[in-house]
């Protein structure tokens, strides 16, 4: 009789011990693995800036709320190609102890990256990529899609520029999945608003020079040039635009994808007028302000793209519900993730939905002339705030299976 | 009036561009054409080569201050000059063995070149600006016509006659095709041979600098500008018929002509239509449509 | 100018003493023995399992292509329209059509060795960069269809490749159950190469790639043999395609770009061109290099490039090559 009661003595305070115990972290440290392209197109956009805005992430949650958590930021190249990727995600998971992936934009890897992350029961906080098959199709328990989506750049720029009288559009597509999509996407929003699409052409992978394409897009009398394409192209089709008069003849452009890095290379000369719809800029308010100047001192000079103010408010966001959950298994705490109201400095207030995609305020900019911009990266000026619920595709329209279960 | 449904302005505008297109095809063809027609070495640096000529010239720009013109100039003596080193140094102990050496040697030096340079400048491309004499353009009526671009044409038409005349109408030339004739004779008759085999050489690499000078204003200046167009002037090369100068003109400003066409009908394929050609071609003529059969 | 002719390759040197063929069968069997135990010992010992199954693939498509220009003496620009098309039919089959791995793979490898037959057909026909040319050329349409073809996937690829029930009873998403078969297939293909080297056959392509000329006047149809040389290097570069595509999970148009194709004939290079086990050598080589050097980005291509340059203008034979010649031995 006694040695049973000492025995459920010592078990009670067993599990006493084991109640009051740390949370269950594998291998007691939170790894995070930033995966973008470190060296091509769009290094710029991501790249290192990213594991910059990671490392910020985690010494100020450490230093606001002083957790014990203990976390380590780890980064790769996926040089945008799905292989590569898909490669460092599963060495990452399986042999390096990473319990999330951030960042990696270019869609075709981050669906890889998804799949991946799927199949081994992690987490994954894109910010980089453009797919809107990431919270439809292809949505999955373990994946938060961040920053943006074709779904939302098309309705953001496609509506207000068919609004402001662009109702006749011929489009540039890159000739890839994410520039179909981008494509199709506007063409849609242009048609529901009643705007006509006079005509497309699909340009190839690696193609330098636009100047064939826009004399199509310039005898198509289109009022809008729509640019279906991302980074290097984009930044070259605008170029050669303005080398063929395309603005000057009566035409304007509507960048689809643009990011800040894109105009500061493009300069203010070329890139006026543009219309260019972003999750993110970095003087909206004195909080961006604030964390792009600090930002900037650890990046070189350089200002945020909106890429890296994703990063830093999806890891922050990531560590949080690591703490309220207890755990770093990946469905758990993108569960609680979802759960956990999002409330930061860059993108105010926002939640993540039972598809995986963020929803948060979202801008229309339209880029400076020269003569109104005081310094540089100061190139965007608001034209209209789109609420949180409007931008974003309705949560019903995604078919995504999370969502059409319940 | 309208061919194929497309009307007769546009597609006058479209073999323009074409055109200016094939302009830099049949300046890229000409200096690989003159290095293996007359040396025989299969130059897979000319893509990496044409690349240094356009950072040549954004170097001498942001660094010396040297404008356009000048670099014009400069640029393709300085890499020319590269490639005098490595043929001396590199290329001169593989003529007794088979061209695959030649050709495994160069292309590694063309990935020792775009590596560097892609550590260095990253891969987002550089700005160079149109020189302010070029800017500007014509309306023609049926397209507004850059004037940059139309000097494009009219130069690489210009550089790739007078090659053409040096080649294959002078004595110098005479001399030169000679000697890769039969090297040993064209010796004894006092001309220092390899000395003329490494000039030709760092001509035809010179030719590809040039090209990537006058590139520069127009497409950006990045460490891959060459990477995706050496396979296609190689295309261009061996359908022209290798050893043809004027085969890798002509199929030069010719595959121009037939891109521009394939932009418009079926753009999707007119990076891969230059390989559909040729296949054919290598099937009906072997060596190819200028070419000598040997 | 020295007009060396373009379609003979120089293999490794004839320094060796002819050896006997039952001394060079006894070399042979043991370093094969040796290769062998290094790949089942290397995940014992902690080596990532991955990483070595993607070895072996790349071998096997090096041995498959150094059949075609070591003994062959053709070098073609096009090879990796083997290894991607192949890829993409396995993963396709496995995925879309619910094939098991092993139907999957040999889907994948049939179609490489018919798209090599048609290929081989309008190659063969000429000679030394012509080939070479017309291969690449052909690379590049297999490339365009690739893109452009919905069921590739474009630029996504095929992704989520089921890994499957091999014959139906093993799963073989444990990597302790998948390793054991991609190592099957490598030393398979292996003795399949080793086999076919050394047989009749063999040898009169060896002696086609030394004197065309004489070789035809011996009665011996060049083009046939050569052609179906061709066809074979296909069909075991397929191989390690569709294989590549199940371990990986994944087909990309990295496996049809000409990259690819530049890759192989590096690896062969290194390892030593012409002989049995320089290509898995120079594979593994090159591949380590990939891995490990990852993080340095953009030097991989650098430290690429200056191995091209120093193996052609220092080490000929490659590392087996230089290893047989020192050891007065063909490997």
């Amino acid at each position: 009789m006694k040695r049973n009661a000492l025995w459920s003595l010592m078990a009670g305070l067993g599990l006493l011990a084991a109640a009051s115990a740390q949370a269950q972290i594998s291998g007691n440290v939170v790894k995070i693995g930033v995966m973008n392209d470190m060296s091509g197109l769009y290094a710029d956009i991501g790249g290192p800036g990213s594991v910059v805005a990671a490392k910020m992430a985690v010494e100020d949650y450490l230093k606001a709320t002083k957790s014990s958590l203990k976390v380590e930021v780890v980064s790769a190249d996926h040089q945008n190609k799905p292989d590569v990727g898909s490669s460092i995600a599963r060495k990452w998971y399986e042999t390096d102890g990473v319990d999330m992936i951030a960042d990696v934009p270019t869609s075709s890897v981050a669906l890889a990256v998804n799949q991946v992350t799927k199949d081994m029961g992690k987490a994954f906080v894109n910010t980089g990529a453009a797919s809107s098959d990431l919270t439809g199709k292809d949505c999955s328990p373990n994946t938060v899609h961040w920053l943006y989506d074709t779904w939302m750049l098309a309705h953001g720029t496609g509506s207000a520029v068919v609004k402001a009288g662009g109702d006749s559009w011929f489009f540039l597509t890159a000739d890839y999945a994410f520039g179909h999509a981008l494509e199709r996407d506007t063409s849609e929003v242009v048609k529901a608003a009643g705007g006509k699409v006079l005509g497309s052409v699909k340009v190839p992978l690696g193609t330098a020079d636009f100047s064939s394409f826009l004399l199509q897009a310039q005898s198509s009398k289109a009022k809008i040039v729509g640019l279906a394409n991302a980074g290097g192209d984009t930044i070259n089709s605008i170029k050669q635009a303005a080398e063929f008069g395309i603005v000057k003849g009566g035409q304007k452009l509507a960048g689809l994808l643009v990011f800040l890095p894109d105009i500061h290379g493009l300069g203010l000369n070329t890139a006026q007028g543009l219309n260019i719809t972003e999750a993110f800029y970095w003087d909206l308010n004195d909080g961006t302000r604030a964390w792009s100047k600090r930002f900037a001192a650890l990046h070189g000079g350089k200002y945020p793209s909106s890429d890296h103010a994703g990063v830093y408010a999806g890891v922050l966001h990531y560590l949080k519900a690591v703490d309220a959950a207890k755990t770093d298994d990946g469905a758990k705490v993108v569960a609680k993730m979802k759960e956990l109201p999002t409330d930061d400095t860059l993108f105010g207030k926002g939640t993540v939905r039972a598809d995986g995609r963020k929803i948060h305020p979202v801008y229309l900019f339209e880029v400076k002339k020269p003569s109104e911009s005081k310094a540089p990266y100061d190139y965007y000026k608001v034209v209209q705030t789109i609420p949180a619920e409007q931008a974003f595709r309705p949560l019903n329209e995604g078919n995504c299976p999370l969502v059409t279960k319940k | 009036m309208e061919i194929f449904g497309i009307p007769i302005q546009a597609m006058m505008g479209q073999l323009l561009i074409g055109l200016i297109n094939g302009s830099f095809y049949a300046l890229l063809s000409l200096g690989l054409a003159v290095i293996f027609g007359l040396l025989n070495i299969i130059n897979f640096a000319h893509g990496a080569q044409y690349m240094l000529g356009a950072f040549g010239a954004y170097l001498l720009l942001n660094k010396l201050g040297l404008g356009y013109w000048g670099s014009l100039l400069v640029a393709p003596i300085l890499v020319g000059a590269t490639g005098v080193v490595i043929e001396r140094t590199m290329l001169k102990p593989l003529y007794k063995l088979d061209h695959l050496y030649g050709l495994l040697l160069t292309f590694g030096l063309a990935l020792i070149i775009q590596g560097l340079f892609r550590n260095e400048y990253g891969s987002t491309g550089l700005p160079y600006a149109i020189p302010k004499a070029l800017q500007g353009g014509q309306n023609l009526g049926f397209m507004f016509l850059p004037n940059y671009r139309a000097w494009v044409i009219v130069a690489s038409l210009v550089v790739c006659l007078s090659t053409w005349f040096v080649i294959e109408k002078t004595r110098l030339g005479g001399y030169l095709r000679a000697a890769t004739e039969n090297p040993q004779l064209v010796q004894a008759f006092g001309i220092n041979v390899p000395r003329m085999i490494t000039l030709t050489y760092g001509f035809g690499v010179a030719l590809a600098a040039l090209a990537g000078v006058m590139a520069a204003p127009i497409y950006q200046v990045s460490p891959q500008m060459g990477e995706n167009l050496i396979i296609v002037v190689f295309a261009v090369v061996v359908i022209g018929g290798m050893g043809s100068i004027m085969g890798a003109i002509v199929t030069g400003f010719g595959l121009g002509l037939i891109e521009g066409l394939t932009k418009v009908f079926y753009p999707e394929a007119s990076t891969t239509v230059i390989f559909v050609i040729m296949t054919i071609v290598l099937l009906i003529r072997p060596a190819g449509l200028f070419g000598a059969q040997k | 100018m020295d007009s060396a002719n373009p379609s003979t390759v120089p293999t490794t040197p004839r320094t060796a003493k002819p050896a006997s063929t039952q001394d060079a069968a006894r070399t042979h069997r043991v370093a094969f023995i040796v290769m062998a135990l290094i790949f089942i010992g290397a995940p014992l010992v902690g080596v990532y399992p991955v990483f070595m199954m993607k070895v072996m693939c790349f071998a096997l498509f090096a041995c498959a292509f150094n059949l075609l220009l070591g003994y062959g003496g053709l070098l073609s620009f096009g090879h990796a329209m083997f290894l991607g098309s192949a890829g993409y039919v396995s993963a396709h089959a496995a995925k879309v059509w619910g094939l098991t791995p092993e139907l999957a793979i040999a889907m994948g490898a049939l179609c490489a060795g018919a798209l090599g037959w048609v290929a081989g057909k309008l190659a063969i026909r000429r000679q030394g960069i012509y080939f070479a040319m017309i291969t690449l050329a052909l690379a590049q349409l297999v490339f365009f269809f690739s893109l452009q073809a919905p069921f590739t996937g474009g630029e996504d690829g095929i992704q989520a490749v089921p890994r499957g029930k091999l014959f139906g009873l093993f799963e073989l998403t444990n990597p302790v159950a998948m390793y054991p078969f991609v190592l099957a297939i490598f030393l398979g293909g292996f003795l399949l190469i080793y086999r076919i080297v050394h047989s009749p056959f063999g040898q009169v392509l060896k002696a086609i790639r030394e004197n065309e000329p004489r070789a035809i006047s011996l009665g011996y149809d060049a083009d046939k043999f050569k052609h179906r040389a061709f066809v074979l290097s296909a069909t075991l570069a397929g191989l390690a395609g569709a294989t590549k595509a199940i371990v990986f999970q994944l087909a990309s148009l990295t496996d049809v770009h000409w990259s690819m194709s530049g890759e192989v004939v590096l690896m062969t290079l290194v390892g030593g061109m012409g002989t049995l086990f320089g290509p898995v050598v120079g594979a593994a080589v090159i591949v380590s290099m990939q891995n490990y050097l990852a993080q340095l980005g953009a030097w991989v291509t650098v430290v690429q490039g200056a191995i091209f340059v120093l193996c052609v203008l220092l080490f000929r034979r490659g590392i087996i090559g230089e290893i047989g010649h020192l050891l007065k031995k063909s490997l």
